[in-house]
């Protein structure tokens, strides 16, 4: 079917449709961002820097940052897998694994929380058998790395499996008839070929990962010094009415989010290149 | 690696990789989501209609329900609206527009909440303003359905899209040779496709909100009966060593939540939407 | 390598694909697989490949049998209708894949990948990525890299269907060529007659999983086995009769039907330049439509209580003069081919014949 062309001279109307979009999505979207960022900066950058540098801040972006990359690395690896085996697999139970997928999209982060407290913390399924071989997982950081692993467990998978979907097998198959083994195709055609909306997921899970909150509070406790990321600091900084240290670090995160959201785009474009 | 030969050492390569993610995802997704509806579920369907129905609960979810489909009816307006700009105009601005409309899903909620509380708590100028005209909006019911507004944004949109995308020039200059007006031609030839991707992206928003946290929790001030939503209910209960009441609750919002993901898949599937 | 194909069939759930399925291609043949879409050719080359499995059936390579083996690990080249080119790589890259894939040392490849590029007129693209390269080319790389890693077959399924006709016509040529300089056995799935007439030493007509004939253009041609073969193979038009007396009647035409008892159904097929008529007003046929067909004439003629028939000749032909619409003709069929039909007549015979065209 061919493209329609955008229109370029708009009419009174069209004029108005695309008045009120931007300023829904200005007033909505743009103003809460830039309001943070002149409260944030109105004690003067000295100051927020200063809160940031503190040993409690920095922890926690550092807890963040490792529990994001673990999360990409795992993830990413099962994402990619996960993706080959629901496009490229026919089997019994794919429909079942194909809805178990996006389970994760449907639960809200506090009942995530609680489910791994429920078989991980005090009383639960595992409790005994943990205390047995003297690992912690609630409250501490094993925990937060679970809970987020779940968070983030659809988003490379989807994306993978999507463009897996529009590639099509051919030349995978092209290359098992030159002699190439499974391992040698999946290495040298299908990775190059999947590059960018694996790249996509894997940017997607670092932001979902840098937010996640509801999840690692109720799991981790946010501890300072022990299980306390960048978002459950903010959280605990806002309760013990520091608003100077929250909303730096909330400047940062956001600030973070706004580069995350330059790749998600680049990307975007890439992929839909291809 | 040895390079392998048969069809069945090939076959038994893929036997593991299956079964290597099956188990992972069972392990990661199922075993959780087991010990959430089986704790809920402890003391049977009454004691699940019975935490679920005690007032602050009974109130927490209505209020969810109620603010979700508020915030769900503005999102399918303003989400069509905005796919349908972002498609079949140019204008200047109209890449940023269209990274904008992906920002919620790369700010983390927590943050959301923190700008919004900014932006409109007492102390900010235009918070100040409004409570000077006895809106109340921080601290109250509608701050938390502009929470929603904000995290739901890319839902309506990027469902339209494709389908606006996928229109055919054609169709739209047949039904004006054959002599229908703008708002006929919109009404009855561009609009029905829509309504499909509309009403699941809808959906998935109202799915997405029930289960909020960050920035409901940080906006709403969780007065009890009056701005606790659900998702933060049942972080209070487990605050107050209560798993069993958070767990029923749960798995309440769970059920609803999956229902309405399957419903929204199944409208994608029979209309034949693509992924965004 | 000689391939022998023994009794393949395969399902897709209740459709049946390929049905007891059997051929031997010699070493060094170049063998069309010739039938409509659907006709199950390309599954069977396809299994051929490894790249799906059969049901039940063995396919054996120079007598050893290859059903248990990994398609990386038979020695099969392949060439697929979208090329499937490794959109990341350079032509050369694409080239050498086969042989790095198998240890190959550069020098080896170097050498292979220039070879090549000679031989299918490809020299100086070697840097291009297949985006940059047009339909002609793109497949041109492609059986360039099939052949590279000296393959003992060469399957090609419908290797020329997403080129227009005439860089098909080139392609041909390439293929031809090809399989003169370099003999290796090669099987390719095509619907358009004309390409497995004009490319391959051997044609198998295949229709609904089945082998319909398999034989030289010539045989295939002038002696068509079956049924399906006639009305496929070039024009035909086609009519029912009823045996009676060893002939079948079309109309006023009479057909000799040696060989059938009286009372069997037959499929009457005759082609559509087996025929010749003239100008009589005393004639049993008027001509209805004459339409030019470029540097052929079709002539559609309506038989009295006959329904029509169509025909076919060179422009220049002598027979069509003074032929022109309206005009009366007397027909005379020269060859006629009679099979009997499959589906038995229950009721009374029915001996008006129905013109189905092919």
């Amino acid at each position: 079917m061919p493209k329609r062309a955008r229109t370029r001279h708009l009419n009174i109307p069209q004029r108005a449709i695309v008045l009120a979009v931007a300023a829904y999505l200005g007033l909505l979207l743009v103003l809460p961002l830039g309001a943070m960022g002149v409260r944030a900066l109105a004690e003067g950058p000295g100051t927020l820097l200063a809160s940031l540098a503190q040993r409690e801040a920095l922890e926690g972006l550092l807890l963040t940052l490792i529990v994001a990359a673990i999360c990409v690395v795992f993830n990413g690896i099962f994402g990619i897998a996960g993706a080959l085996v629901l496009t490229r697999h026919r089997f019994l139970g794919r429909r079942v694994l194909d809805a178990l997928v996006d389970l994760p999209l449907a639960v809200s982060p506090v009942m995530t929380g609680l489910a791994f407290l429920l078989i991980f913390g005090r009383g639960g399924w595992l409790a005994s058998s943990l205390d047995l071989l003297g690992l912690k997982v609630t409250f501490a950081v094993p925990g937060l790395i679970l809970a987020t692993l779940f968070v983030t467990f659809p988003f490379t998978l989807r994306e993978v499996a999507y463009v897996l979907e529009e590639l099509g097998t051919d030349e995978d198959q092209a290359a098992t008839t030159l002699g190439a083994s499974p391992w040698q195709t999946f290495w040298l055609v299908t990775l190059p070929n999947i590059r960018f909306g694996l790249g996509y997921g894997i940017v997607l899970t670092l932001a979902r990962a840098l937010g996640e909150f509801g999840a690692v509070l109720v799991v981790g406790g946010a501890i300072s010094g022990r299980t306390q990321t960048a978002t459950t600091f903010i959280y605990n900084a806002l309760e013990e009415r520091q608003e100077p240290a929250a909303y730096s670090m909330a400047l940062v995160l956001a600030l973070v989010s706004v580069a995350l959201l330059v790749a998600i785009e680049w990307l975007k474009r890439r992929r839909g290149r291809e | 690696m040895s390079r392998p030969t048969e069809i069945a050492d090939v076959r038994r390569g893929r036997l593991a990789l299956r079964s290597g993610v099956l188990i992972y995802a069972a392990v990661l997704v199922v075993l959780p989501l087991g010990a959430l509806v089986q704790h809920g579920l402890v003391d049977g369907l009454a004691g699940l209609w019975r935490a679920a129905t005690a007032p602050v609960a009974a109130q927490a979810i209505l209020l969810t329900l109620w603010t979700a489909t508020l915030m769900a009816v503005v999102n399918a307006f303003m989400g069509t609206l905005t796919a349908w700009a972002l498609v079949r105009y140019e204008f200047t601005g109209r890449g940023l527009l269209s990274a904008l409309v992906d920002l919620p899903f790369a700010i983390p909620t927590l943050v959301t909440g923190v700008m919004l509380v900014i932006l409109l708590g007492p102390q900010s100028p235009l918070g100040g303003w409004l409570t000077a005209l006895g809106v109340p909006v921080i601290f109250a019911p509608l701050a938390i359905v502009v929470a929603l507004l904000f995290i739901t944004v890319p839902f309506v949109v990027r469902a339209v899209e494709p389908v606006l995308l996928e229109q055919d020039p054609a169709e739209e200059e047949a039904a004006r040779t054959l002599g229908a007006g703008t708002w006929t031609v919109f009404w009855r030839v561009l609009l029905p496709p829509l309504l499909p991707a509309i009403l699941s992206g809808t959906i998935r928003s109202f799915a997405r909100a029930l289960g909020e946290l960050g920035s409901v929790i940080v906006v709403s001030g969780n007065i009890p009966y009056r701005t606790l939503t659900a998702p933060i209910h049942i972080f209070g209960e487990i605050e107050s060593g209560q798993p069993g009441g958070a767990a029923a609750v749960s798995v309440v919002l769970l059920a609803l939540a999956l229902l309405l993901a399957f419903a929204a898949r199944g409208i994608e599937r029979i209309s034949g939407v693509h992924h965004a | 390598m000689g391939i022998r194909i023994e009794g393949l069939t395969k399902r897709f759930g209740d459709f049946l694909a390929v049905n007891n399925f059997s051929v031997r291609v010699e070493p060094g043949e170049l063998v069309a697989f010739l039938g409509p879409s659907g006709s199950g050719k390309s599954t069977i080359l396809r299994i051929v490949a490894g790249l799906d499995t059969a049901d039940t059936g063995a396919v054996y390579f120079n007598g050893a049998p290859a059903g248990h083996l990994h398609p990386s690990a038979r020695g099969v080249g392949f060439v697929f209708q979208h090329y499937a080119l490794f959109r990341h790589m350079t032509v050369e890259e694409n080239i050498a894949f086969g042989l790095r894939v198998q240890g190959a040392g550069r020098q080896r490849q170097a050498e292979r990948v220039a070879e090549l590029l000679g031989l299918m007129g490809l020299q100086g693209l070697g840097h291009r990525y297949p985006s940059q390269l047009s339909g002609g080319q793109r497949q041109r790389v492609a059986l360039a890299r099939a052949l590279a890693p000296a393959p003992k077959v060469l399957l090609l399924d419908e290797p020329f269907g997403a080129v227009d006709a005439k860089v098909r016509e080139e392609l041909r040529h390439w293929l031809r060529k090809l399989h003169d300089e370099v003999h290796v056995t090669s099987i390719f799935v095509t619907h358009d007659q004309e390409e497995a007439f004009s490319v391959a030493d051997k044609v198998m007509v295949i229709h609904q999983g089945r082998l319909e004939q398999s034989g030289t253009p010539d045989e295939i041609l002038d002696h068509p086995k079956t049924e399906f073969v006639a009305r496929f193979i070039g024009e035909a038009n086609v009519y029912e009769a009823t045996v009676q007396g060893r002939e079948a009647w079309v109309g006023p035409l009479r057909i000799p039907v040696p060989g059938l008892p009286d009372g069997t159904r037959v499929s009457i097929v005759i082609r559509l330049y087996d025929l010749k008529f003239w100008r009589d007003d005393g004639g049993h046929a008027t001509v209805v439509r004459m339409s030019t067909l470029g540097d052929r004439v079709k002539v559609e003629a309506e038989i009295d209580g006959a329904g029509r028939i169509l025909s076919q000749f060179p422009r220049r032909s002598s027979l069509l003069q003074g032929i022109e619409p309206g005009c009366r003709i007397h027909i005379e069929v020269t060859l006629s081919r009679a099979y009997a039909s499959e589906a038995a007549a229950e009721g009374p015979a029915d001996l008006a014949p129905r013109l189905r065209a092919a």
